[in-house]
């Protein structure tokens, strides 16, 4: 018995490592002609792996359908681009990624989180 | 409405939304006689339409085409707030319901109201309160189970899975216990209902308590948003009517009347009067507009009537700029952040595996009974931890700093500015336009005998109105003062780097400084002690000469700006070294550099080299502010650690400028500096608490005093200090809203 719970929990550490930290297959979109839809909803983006060509322009248009504040703003720390977002409301954020790399987008807090790969 | 005007008009259009709408809607636009040019901004779905054409045939335009308009406003401001607000109610609806519900539970659970969980009875009894809490956590706290679901799926975590796991583990468990009692050991069948429900109620209680005291973070840009006024009263086809401000256009004239706001920018076309602009720049006097002059959409017009041209509108006005510059400010985050958000980024997963490990240590080095302790303890763990503190901890506070600043006219334009202007060892202040006024006036007339006053000026003014030196404008500025009208002269010819050699009424006239004298023989005589007088006084000195006969000078100077010298001693007190740049010759720096008392001065710099100066202080090790003008001084602006651009009247959005100040005085500089300490040290507060509260929360909460002193933590205190750690971090960066720099 004493086994089997201490393997559980050391499977169970195993998994949290694996899922959250190595497993990176997450929604991922491409912006096609120059406009992509991200849902802002229960704590994440929807998709929240972007890929984009550089010196392209591209619009974002960010649905935040989450009442929490937490999920208002979003910033491209690196890029120097934030947007307030309105509840309900779409925003569309407009910018053209002038350099290659990936640029992590955040909320004020960095809980929610998602990248926007320029290729 | 019949609003005709030949200039550009603002559209919003709700329904574009694609590429091919932009194109429809432009060529629908375009296609209406009379229009110029149309343009279609994809990003805010507004469209430009320049044209001599009425507005409501371009609504028609774009309704015909399939897509609806109205006439550009920004209305999002208070429509966010209301959802902010109805958010806020919600919150606490949800509170007093859950809070009502779980008191009951802790009621009927303490006083031991209920029937033994073993008996059939008790079994229906329980299962009831069972019920009521999965009510309290669906209904109260159903979004932090989705959330965690959501982000679980997405292989993220946050704060949702902390709150829903430590939660959702003590009903299941809790339920497991009512429904079959006897396969739980007597000492581990307790249930833990009313723990689940008060930390979802806490939990709650908190994000409201948080989300109230976050309202007041933006309260800056509330106060900028609000003074822009709902209505203007514009001239339309020979009368005054009033209009709301979304609906004037380009060369519009408006009329303000004593007390009322100006509602756009422009330029005044009829009357005078004095403008307060005091919440746009900070400027405490009361600024007098005359004819030609600019106004600023927001100021206040405290005495006369006047007319202007609507020279900027909608998001093009010096406000609106403001208000966004300050939004994207706020938003920035600067370095001392970073480390917090690296943290933020694997801190629930840590957490979780911490919260394993406590389980595991728990049941094999823990007394009986181990279930009770293992779930206690791995509770407290989960929902003591709060990334929200330690994430919240650095943007909340540069919210409030960057705020701050923009109430007294300092525009922070990049978020490591702020920062970095709280590191600064040095300041480097321009010395024309900076400390000085940048606009030289006549202050001394010194004819021979023979020659008046008058005669000087004349004969000045007629030679320097062909020149377009600096000092020759204060020359003409000054004869237009004393109503002198500058005669027509022969002939004009630069004496590179002297002056000015020219024939004036059949008459040679050398005008400069005292070498060309001397070169042509001119014998200055008792002028000479005198205008060295004056040379040492940090004033330039121009001699004028008729026919080889010295006929006296003329002395200009550049004021000093009147508070430059208490400004700079600010900074000296905030423990930094002033240094002053100058292109001046030696003498006259140095006579400007005693009155202002600068630490240090550089003078004879040529303008291409002030960049290099800056390199040179850098290279010392020093962290060099610049403050220019932001034109002449780009380089260097760009070049230091921290660029300011001064008293930039409405071109609020200087790009070689990290900073810029709305007011000409030195003091924004002074502001900028102690503001940024001041938030850099709010910030420090707020990361030292929320990694110090949760690096000590955990372990207790994991039990690690329990072998010394016995000592648990209860989970509801547990949820109670996580709701409270993030209200006093948002609580601590509030404080920053009463700093006075």
């Amino acid at each position: 018995m004493e086994i089997i719970i201490n393997l559980t929990g050391l499977v169970l550490i195993a998994f949290i490592v694996w899922w959250f930290w190595i497993f990176k297959n997450r929604s991922e979109a491409r912006v096609e002609g120059n406009l992509l839809e991200i849902v802002v909803d229960s704590g994440v983006y929807e998709p929240s792996v972007i890929h984009a060509k550089a010196g392209q322009e591209i619009t974002l248009r960010f649905v935040r359908k989450d009442s929490n504040p937490c999920a208002e703003k979003v910033l491209f720390d690196d890029l120097e681009i934030s947007a307030d977002l309105p509840l309900g409301t779409p925003y569309d954020l407009t910018f053209t990624p002038e350099k290659k790399g990936e640029f992590e987008f955040t909320c004020q807090m960095a809980m929610y989180r998602g990248k926007l790969i320029v290729e | 409405m019949n609003n005709k005007s030949e200039t550009s008009k603002r559209l919003y259009v709700s329904d574009i939304s694609c590429a091919s709408c932009v194109e429809t809607i432009e060529t629908a636009l375009k296609s209406v006689p009379g229009v110029d040019e149309a343009h279609v901004n994809f990003a805010d779905r507004s469209v430009t339409v320049s044209g001599d054409v009425s507005a409501d045939i371009l609504l028609k335009a774009v309704s015909d085409s399939g897509y609806t308009a109205s006439i550009a406003q920004d209305k999002t401001e208070s429509e966010r707030e209301n959802k902010d607000l109805a958010h806020y109610k919600e919150l606490l609806i949800k509170t007093v319901i859950a809070g009502i519900i779980s008191l009951a539970i802790v009621a009927v659970t303490m006083l031991g109201l209920l029937p033994e969980i073993t008996t059939f009875k008790g079994q229906i009894s329980w299962g009831v309160v069972s019920l009521l809490a999965l009510f309290v956590l669906t209904y109260a706290g159903g979004r932090f189970f989705t959330g965690a679901l959501k982000s679980f799926k997405n292989h993220n975590a946050n704060m949702d899975t902390l709150i829903a796991i430590g939660t959702g583990v003590a009903w299941v468990y809790s339920s497991f216990v009512v429904l079959f009692p006897d396969s739980v050991s007597e000492i581990a069948r307790h249930v833990y209902f009313d723990t689940a429900t008060l930390i979802i109620t806490f939990i709650n209680l908190g994000s409201a308590l948080e989300m109230r005291a976050r309202g007041k973070t933006s309260e800056a840009i509330k106060r900028l948003i609000g003074l822009q006024p709902k209505t203007a009263r514009v001239q339309r086809e020979g009368s005054e009517v009033d209009i709301p401000i979304e609906q004037v256009q380009m060369d519009d004239i408006v009329r303000v009347r004593p007390g009322e706001k100006i509602p756009v920018d422009g330029e005044l076309v009829e009357g005078s009067s004095h403008v307060d602009e005091s919440m746009l720049t900070g400027e405490p006097v009361p600024v007098s507009k005359k004819v030609g002059d600019e106004v600023v959409g927001g100021s206040v017009n405290k005495s006369g009537s006047f007319l202007f041209k609507a020279t900027r509108i909608g998001k093009d006005t010096a406000l609106s700029q403001i208000i966004d510059m300050v939004r994207k400010a706020q938003n920035a985050k600067p370095e001392i952040g970073r480390l917090a958000d690296k943290v933020s980024a694997i801190f629930v997963p840590t957490v979780l595996i911490i919260a394993v490990f406590t389980m595991l240590a728990w049941f094999n080095f823990g007394p009986q009974p181990q279930l009770t302790y293992m779930l206690v303890t791995t509770m407290a763990v989960l929902i003591i931890a709060c990334p929200c503190a330690l994430g919240l901890a650095t943007p909340i506070s540069v919210m409030v700093g960057v705020g701050k600043a923009a109430e007294y006219g300092v525009l922070i334009r990049r978020g490591d500015a702020l920062q970095k202007s709280g590191q600064l060892t040095t300041v480097v202040l321009d010395k024309t336009g900076t400390i000085t006024e940048g606009k030289p006036v006549v202050t001394a007339l010194e004819p021979t005998s023979g020659w008046s006053e008058e005669d000087l000026l004349k004969i000045a003014a007629s030679i320097e109105t062909n020149s377009e030196h600096p000092l020759a404008e204060a020359v003409v500025e000054a004869s237009k003062e004393k109503n002198i009208e500058p005669s027509s002269i022969e002939s004009f010819e630069a004496v590179s780097g002297h002056g000015v050699r020219a024939v004036y009424q059949q008459k040679t006239v050398l005008l400069g400084n005292r070498k060309l004298m001397d070169d042509n023989g001119v014998n200055l005589g008792s002028l000479m002690d005198r205008s060295e007088e004056l040379s040492k006084m940090g004033q330039t000195v121009i001699f004028v000469s008729v026919d080889g006969e010295a006929a006296g000078f003329l002395g200009i100077s550049d004021p000093i700006k009147t508070d430059s010298k208490e400004a700079i001693q600010r900074l000296q007190e905030l423990g930094i070294k002033v240094v002053m740049l100058t292109g001046d010759n030696r003498a006259t720096a140095e006579t400007v550099a005693a009155l202002v008392g600068v630490d240090d001065f550089i003078a004879e710099v040529l303008p291409h080299d002030k960049a290099n100066q800056i390199t040179r202080l850098q290279a010392k090790g020093e962290k060099v502010a610049m403050v220019g003008d932001g034109i002449n001084d780009a380089p260097a602006l760009a070049g230091s650690d921290v660029g300011f651009a001064i008293g930039t009247g409405t071109d609020v959005a200087i790009e070689s400028a990290d900073i810029t100040l709305m007011r000409g005085s030195l003091h924004g500089v002074a502001d900028a500096v102690s503001i940024s300490k001041a938030t850099l040290r709010n910030i420090k507060e707020n990361l030292v608490g929320a990694f110090g509260y949760n690096s000590l929360a955990i372990p207790i909460a994991a039990g690690i005093l329990f072998p010394f002193t016995g000592l648990l933590l209860n989970p509801i205190i547990a949820g109670a200090a996580m709701a409270l750690s993030s209200v006093t971090v948002v609580t601590n960066a509030n404080r920053l809203r009463w700093f006075k720099p």
